[in-house]
């Protein structure tokens, strides 16, 4: 009865064609925007920005660009923390070398990571499946090493690990949590809507023609090429930006070491839990993952005190591993499948039929 | 350029290729009877190199050496079988008709529920394995001059690459002799006769064990799987899941068989790494370092696994000495993976994988 479409009617093209044609959809969003954009800034402390929800936006955009080559495009990758650190080194190249401000070389970031995104991509149309997840690594390996080995990119840094110049925007230095949290949140927002809009235009539908049967998708006269590679270009994009933001906002230093494989793995995770081909699952799999080791810190604090850091590391890989194998087995299409029954359910609740 | 000192580097790699075979063979086993491939042999082979570690240690001295292996060795084989058939219960069970996809998920999750649970019990310290083979290198000419017949001593004449294969058989009667001690005293005497001329191709002894302990797990296996019923149903499993229920071979068995199969090569090869690297978290990533012997050999194929890791081996450890240091060195990572693509592009299913048909 509350979520109900009933009298709700699509009397125009636009209508139709509308990003959430349902009217309780509109209100919700409206509501978690204005949550968002005004409530949180007023009531979080220092602490919830800068350790908690920073870090979740940044993870969010990198599922979301892990979401379009893997859950949309069905292109399974284990190289997004490699193209991350292609965006943050870029950025980093970007704002030293040419003294641009952080709003002109954040998308350029995204566009050469793109562009990267698009030659480790090449193998994709030659290998599927489980072989192009090695060549995937391939690219995460040698982008690690290129990084840590050529001096060039850390501007000849003796340490290797730089810190991140400071963002300006009209005069004012963005340093601050609160700043740094809704410069974020901005970008964060734009690139959800863009991915929003994406996936439910011809090219979306293309990429998930490819991954229910890439085959049969070039013989209804899908272009694999374009296609593919699109992919990848679009997923590397974010991935750059979710980089770039990760070593500026979120770590304040750029260092290969931050994007490791973990990382990679974490990312994958996110998608997987959240709900692979849901954007909302990216937002749902990147809050789980962000969440679940403070939960299991402070639940581990409130069983038996203090617990050794190891015990609690390992606790955390056991729990961690048996939640993604229940998660597989109860819902393989993840949070976002969940959210989903629920507004099922809320459509008929309180009555039973 | 210098041929002794290629020879050297190629022997070397081809050696160090075997133990990433070793790796390799799990995945193969797994992904030949289920299509699933196993993201946590790694996992397996800490999980069983930790089991075996801490029996030994918490027998201390109690026992005497040999027997403490043995027992050990049993304790954790049946450590093993217990984690496969937890693992065909738990998970693999749920998840009959899923997609390959989820279930190769399911083992990311299975990887990091055993990385937890072994450090978790067993601890997060770095444990120091002996198995009795010392790392002590020994001059390959020399040893097969003296040691082998004629005939085989001529084949040292022949390709640089001839003579690994030759050492490893020659190493393979040594290693039937099943105590590790009998070993150390076969290698001694060896060591100790009258000096041939010294070649200067040194060969560590533990990589000839090793080379040789891959061979007899390879032949082992593809006889087990051509030759014995259940290898005929692990075959019939991994050509149609559904045709082989229909014709009643039970599949919950045929897995948990293979899992266990699959702990049995994890252990042999942690005994084998960790004894190298000592046992430790780092022992779950030697994962890396087969994912592209898997590759160039096909999933599914044993003697490619090796092949493979010989390919890998040799090309890594050339590339590392020769290229390396004109593009600024470590680049061991990484090349691995791209011989794996250049390979996957003229063959996307590896050099001996099965071909890939589709049908829309």
């Amino acid at each position: 009865m509350l979520y109900r479409e009933a009298g709700q009617y699509k009397s125009t093209y636009r209508g139709d064609q509308a990003i959430f044609p349902i009217a309780q959809d509109r209100f919700g969003l409206f509501v978690l925007l204005a949550v968002a954009f005004v409530a949180v800034p007023l009531v979080a402390n220092e602490y919830w920005l800068r350790s908690i929800l920073v870090p979740f936006l940044v993870y969010s955009l990198a599922a979301l660009g892990l979401n379009i080559l893997t859950g949309y495009a069905g292109q399974v990758s284990l190289g997004s923390a490699g193209f991350m650190a292609v965006g943050a080194f870029a950025a980093y190249n970007l704002a030293i070398r040419l003294d641009l401000p952080f709003y002109v070389y954040l998308p350029l970031a995204g566009l050469i990571t793109a562009a990267v995104g698009i030659v480790f991509g090449l193998p994709s149309l030659r290998i599927k499946g489980f072989y192009l997840v090695v060549t995937t690594l391939a690219a995460h390996f040698f982008i690690e090493w290129i990084f840590t080995k050529v001096p060039w990119f850390t501007n000849y840094t003796p340490s290797g690990v730089i810190s991140a110049p400071t963002m300006v925007l009209a005069g004012i230095v963005l340093d601050s949590p609160m700043e740094r949290y809704l410069v974020t949140l901005v970008i964060v927002a734009l690139l959800t809507l863009a991915a929003k809009n994406m996936v439910r235009s011809a090219i979306g539908r293309a990429w998930m023609a490819v991954r229910d049967m890439d085959v049969a998708a070039e013989i209804i006269g899908i272009p694999m090429l374009k296609t593919k590679l699109l992919a990848f270009a679009i997923s590397s994009f974010y991935l750059g930006i979710a980089g770039a933001l990760w070593a500026f906002v979120y770590l304040g230093a750029v260092d290969a070491q931050a994007f490791d494989l973990a990382r990679a793995f974490q990312i994958l995770f996110m998608i997987i839990i959240g709900g692979l081909g849901s954007i909302l699952g990216s937002f749902l799999g990147a809050g789980f993952i962000v969440l679940l080791p403070i939960a299991i810190t402070n639940l581990a604090a409130l069983f038996g005190g203090a617990i050794h850091a190891n015990t609690l590391a390992n606790l955390e890989h056991v729990v961690f591993g048996s939640l993604i194998v229940i998660f597989l087995i109860v819902e393989p299409y993840g949070l976002a499948r969940l959210w989903q029954i629920g507004k099922e359910k809320l459509r008929l609740w309180p009555f039973p039929h | 350029m210098d041929w002794l000192f290629f020879t050297k580097v190629l022997i070397g790699g081809l050696l160090s290729g075997v133990m990433y075979s070793l790796v390799a063979l799990g995945y193969v086993l797994i992904f030949k009877a289920s299509g699933v491939f196993n993201f946590a042999q790694g996992a397996l082979v800490l999980f069983a190199a930790l089991t075996f570690v801490s029996i030994v240690e918490g027998f201390g001295s109690k026992a005497p050496g040999d027997l403490v292996f043995w027992i050990a060795m049993v304790l954790t084989l049946v450590a093993m079988v217990a984690v496969a058939i937890g693992t065909e219960r738990f998970v693999l069970r749920p998840l009959v008709n899923q997609p390959l996809i989820v279930l190769f998920m399911a083992t990311l999750g299975l990887n990091n529920f055993l990385e937890g649970a072994a450090q978790g019990i067993w601890g997060n310290d770095v444990h120091r394995l002996e198995i009795g083979i010392s790392e002590r290198p020994i001059d390959v000419l020399a040893a097969l001059g003296l040691s082998a017949t004629p005939s085989r001593a001529a084949s040292t004449s022949g390709p640089p690459a001839a003579s690994a294969p030759t050492a490893a058989t020659a190493a393979a009667p040594a290693e039937e002799g099943t105590s590790p001690d009998d070993e150390e005293i076969k290698i001694e005497v060896v060591e100790t006769g009258p000096v041939v001329a010294q070649s200067g191709l040194l060969v560590s002894q533990f990589d000839l064990f090793a080379a040789a302990t891959a061979g007899l797990l390879v032949t082992s296996l593809a006889l087990f799987f051509n030759y014995t019923r259940i290898g005929r149903a692990l075959r019939a499993v991994a050509d149609d899941h559904q045709a082989a229920l229909s014709v009643g071979i039970p599949l919950q068995h045929v897995w948990a068989i293979v899992w266990a199969a699959a702990g049995l090569v994890a252990l042999v090869a942690g005994l084998l790494w960790g004894s190298r690297l000592g046992v430790q978290f780092s022992l779950s990533l030697v994962v890396l370092k087969a994912l592209p012997v898997l590759i160039v050999g096909g999933f599914t194929s044993i003697a490619g696994a090796i092949v493979g890791g010989l390919v890998i081996g040799a090309t890594e450890k050339l590339a590392e000495v020769y290229v390396g240091p004109l593009i600024g060195g470590a680049i061991e990572n990484w090349f691995p993976y791209a011989v794996a693509t250049l390979f996957l592009l003229y063959r996307p299913q590896g050099l001996f994988g099965e071909k890939i048909i589709e049908r829309v």
